[in-house]
């Protein structure tokens, strides 16, 4: 994933299990069920899963841009500075 | 965000939390139910009255007890424990307690029930123990009636006492807080003399 594609896939992370989680206690008290509670929020926990995690094209659509090889060498990289001995 | 190990790692974690904070609101939501509760106990018989072999005061009842405890249920109820407490006082102890019986309801449908029984456990009066020989009690339990009677203090308190029936009940919720309380039905009496 690059940079964007991650910060993108952990705010989904966030936001879709929040998400379940308000859907799994409403209709858990709305039909006075926990087990139908707990079963929504895992099966949201199992597609937020395969959502997020897996490294996904889409995650990977703004790739950082690096600079050509002939650009590099116009730009040389500084020479490191000489340290008295301690 | 970095690797596969990393999102998977923060999503596990993210999820057990949230599971935990909707576990809590399902408890809470508990104290929003209005509770209505009713029981009734009758003594119907008294079938004997006597000194048992360790020299307690020790009675057998026949009781009807019926309660209507379907409100107590919720969404996140897992069962109702309910047990029958005898309650009087004597001149050492302020309350004596005794369990004469006890169940488990499972569902909601079976919380309107009516038993006609005897009590489930004995019915003696052990109240007066001093706490020294508690803990010989408690190593002793095992023995015979001879040697526990060197633990117990008789206990010859029943005779024309007074006593309440009292119905405690636990609401075991599955997951969250346990509420429990009771209803007290008074006016039972033992007879004066033994029978």
């Amino acid at each position: 994933m690059d940079w964007q594609g991650q910060k993108q896939a952990e705010q989904l992370l966030q936001i879709l299990l929040l998400a379940f989680a308000a859907a799994a206690f409403a209709t858990g008290y709305a039909l006075g069920s926990f087990k139908t509670m707990v079963l929504t929020y895992a099966s949201g926990v199992i597609v937020t899963t395969l959502i997020t995690v897996p490294n996904w094209p889409f995650f990977n659509r703004r790739p950082l841009k690096w600079l050509d090889p002939i650009e590099a060498e116009k730009h040389p990289k500084p020479l490191p500075q000489q340290i008295a001995a301690k | 965000m970095h690797s596969f190990g990393y999102r998977a790692n923060a999503l596990l974690t993210f999820a057990l939390t949230i599971l935990a904070l909707i576990c809590a609101m399902a408890s809470f939501s508990d104290n929003l139910n209005s509770l209505s509760p009713s029981a009734n106990v009758q003594v119907l018989n008294i079938n004997w009255f006597q000194k048992s072999s360790q020299g307690n005061d020790e009675v057998s009842l026949t009781l009807n007890v019926s309660a209507n405890l379907q409100s107590l249920f919720t969404w996140n109820t897992k069962q109702v424990f309910v047990f029958l407490a005898a309650e009087y006082e004597t001149p050492k102890n302020s309350l004596n307690q005794v369990s004469l019986w006890d169940g488990i309801i499972p569902a909601k449908e079976y919380a309107q029930f009516g038993i006609h029984t005897t009590n489930k456990y004995h019915f003696d009066d052990q109240a007066s123990l001093s706490s020294r020989n508690a803990v010989f009690l408690y190593f002793l339990s095992s023995f015979l009636g001879f040697i526990s009677s060197f633990t117990f203090v008789q206990g010859s308190n029943l005779r024309g006492r007074e006593y309440n029936l009292t119905l405690h009940w636990h609401v075991m919720p599955k997951t969250g807080k346990m509420f429990a309380d009771k209803l007290v039905m008074s006016g039972f009496r033992f007879p004066e003399e033994y029978r």
